[in-house]
């Protein structure tokens, strides 16, 4: 059995890591570089909303409070958002956005293939959904990765640049928090250094691939799933709570 | 033939009710008046998306974010049929959009409005895409094959956007006060937008009769104007809030509802880019395709390295 109050944490991880991610895709709404990849960004804003409205479905469940999946999303303080660190990291431009999402994509294709066969079902399932998403968000981000690298001089030198700038972000992914590790122990969640080794594997063939280099600096913040986030979240999250904040307990 | 043969010719499969398919003779003006009508609808869609995308990352909770990205997304999808619609005249969609840019093409003014409150979510779901529709369900009828199709697959879409939009103010309209009152707001600010939509008055359309002549359009302004307050009137009884026009009344004899008169130095304003947001919108579109340019060339230049290396 894994104790309740760490299946509620990594639930948070993930819907957290979701809402974050597709606050700032959505930011992109009428400002992508071709119709298509406006569609394509909108089209992974909504596959995010959608995966954290079914993680929070399920971890409102778990802590039986009576706090709705709304409550969950735009009623904590910022101390307890739990998601990762690279989700919140600004837009910037195309190439950051695409960068950032590649990172998370290659994180979670493994994660969510292993969960889709855990031994809680309501995770299995919600994962096995979402895990169908990935591979078509891999593939985006992979083949963007690509083509900004292999593409011209200035989009090399842009995709190069967000990824040495994002690279220190990237580690927090695989440093496990306490719920981690309990779901790791209870046989629920993979090892994460299976998940890392797979990582770092995808991520030097898509580097090598698209000519750029993998940055050496070792040194990695981390904070997102113990709530110390980066200066940035605070207004995402001010724009996103605005409506919650300013009238209270509504029907919408 | 001659050209007046293949234009009557022309015009008697219009009468007969014919499509007219795209490598089918066309008259010059016919062609032209289709190109810069469904460019303007396509431009109408994408700028659609920024009043919209501006409420996105504020929505009040998860159900109506997600709602409004998957109706911004399939504005973004309608742009793109429509584009496609047009590129079937023999232009290309970047000449189009160059156009846009430019100022020489134009989009629906309605997008010039603001979008200040959340409850403008709804209203613009309710009126602006009610008062398209309109528009649109005519426009399935259209002469021109590709024009027809791609209506019909827009007309699906926007009935659910315009319920979603109802369901919005319906919401509100069963709130607190603070909700009541954006609600009512929202109203009162798009009611007569709205209306400008369907253009000027008939006698004063300057290009509705030789359109009418070839079924591009297929009903006039004030008749589908007419339609629209018709429907639109008990709808907003229903919400119990007030539609902003002291002469809106039944007229038993007509079996229309009668309404007051347009602003049409507002409608001329807007229209000459004096609205609230055309420099704003404007903009936004050119910034986006500027800062876009670069991802653009890389795509390109990457696929051509793709091809000579296959070659």
């Amino acid at each position: 059995m894994i104790p309740k109050d760490h299946l509620f944490d990594f639930m948070l991880i993930h819907a957290d890591t979701s809402l974050i991610i597709s606050q700032r895709l959505s930011e992109w709404c009428g400002h992508g570089p071709v119709l298509e990849q406006d569609m394509a960004m909108t089209n992974l804003a909504l596959d995010h909303i959608g995966r954290a409205r079914l993680l929070y479905q399920y971890a409102s469940e778990l802590e039986n409070a009576g706090r709705s999946e709304d409550e969950l999303a735009f009623l904590r303080d910022e101390l307890d958002y739990k998601n990762l660190l690279l989700a919140e990291y600004p837009n910037t431009d195309f190439a950051f956005t695409v960068t950032r999402q590649f990172f998370l994509d290659a994180f979670y294709i493994d994660l969510l293939d292993k969960l889709s066969g855990s031994a809680d079902s309501r995770l299995a399932h919600i994962a096995n959904k979402s895990l169908k998403e990935t591979q078509y968000h891999y593939k985006w981000s992979s083949d963007w990765m690509i083509r900004l690298g292999d593409g011209t001089e200035i989009s090399h030198e842009k995709v190069q640049n967000a990824v040495d700038r994002l690279w220190e972000y990237t580690g927090e992914i695989f440093q496990p928090a306490e719920c981690e590790l309990g779901m790791m122990e209870a046989g629920v969640a993979p090892s994460y250094e299976e998940l890392s080794d797979s990582w770092h594997q995808r991520v030097n063939s898509v580097l090598a691939e698209a000519t750029l280099k993998k940055p050496q600096s070792t040194w990695q913040q981390k904070g997102g799933k113990t709530g110390h986030h980066t200066e940035h979240l605070g207004y995402l999250l001010a724009e996103m709570q605005y409506m919650q904040r300013a009238y209270p307990g509504l029907d919408w | 033939m001659t050209i007046e043969e293949l234009e009557r010719k022309f015009q008697d499969r219009i009468d007969a009710e014919e499509k007219i398919e795209a490598k089918d003779w066309m008259p010059e003006e016919y062609r032209k008046t289709l190109i810069r009508q469904i460019s303007q609808h396509a431009h109408s869609e994408v700028v659609g998306m920024l009043p919209e995308g501006n409420w996105v990352t504020r929505a009040p909770n998860l159900k109506r974010k997600a709602i409004l990205l998957a109706k911004i997304q399939d504005e973004a999808g309608h742009g793109l049929y429509l584009y496609s619609a047009a590129e079937t005249l023999g232009v290309e969609r970047d000449s189009l959009i160059d156009d846009l840019h430019s100022g020489k093409a134009k989009y629906s003014s309605i997008f010039n409005y603001p979008a200040i409150s959340w409850a403008d979510m709804g209203a613009i779901g309710w009126l602006v895409d009610g008062a398209a529709i309109m528009n649109q369900v005519a426009l399935c009828r259209t002469s021109y094959g590709p024009y027809a199709r791609a209506m019909v697959r827009i007309c699906k879409e926007e009935s659910f956007h315009q319920r979603q939009g109802y369901d919005i103010l319906l919401s509100l309209s069963r709130g607190n006060a603070a909700q009541k009152r954006m609600c009512q707001d929202a109203i009162n600010r798009w009611w007569w937008p709205s209306l400008m939509m369907f253009g000027p008055n008939d006698a004063h359309s300057p290009h509705s009769a030789q359109s009418m002549k070839w079924k591009i359009k297929r009903v006039s302004n004030d008749e589908l104007r007419q339609r629209f307050v018709d429907m639109t009137v008990p709808q907003c009884e229903i919400l119990g809030m007030k539609l902003p026009d002291d002469k809106l009344k039944w007229n038993p004899e007509r079996g229309h509802y009668d309404f007051g008169e347009i602003d049409w130095s507002e409608f001329n304003n807007v229209l000459k880019g004096n609205g609230p947001c055309n420099k704003e919108r404007l903009a936004d579109r050119l910034n986006a395709h500027l800062d876009g340019a670069w991802v653009r060339e890389a795509a390109m230049a990457h696929s051509e390295k793709r091809a000579r290396r296959t070659a």
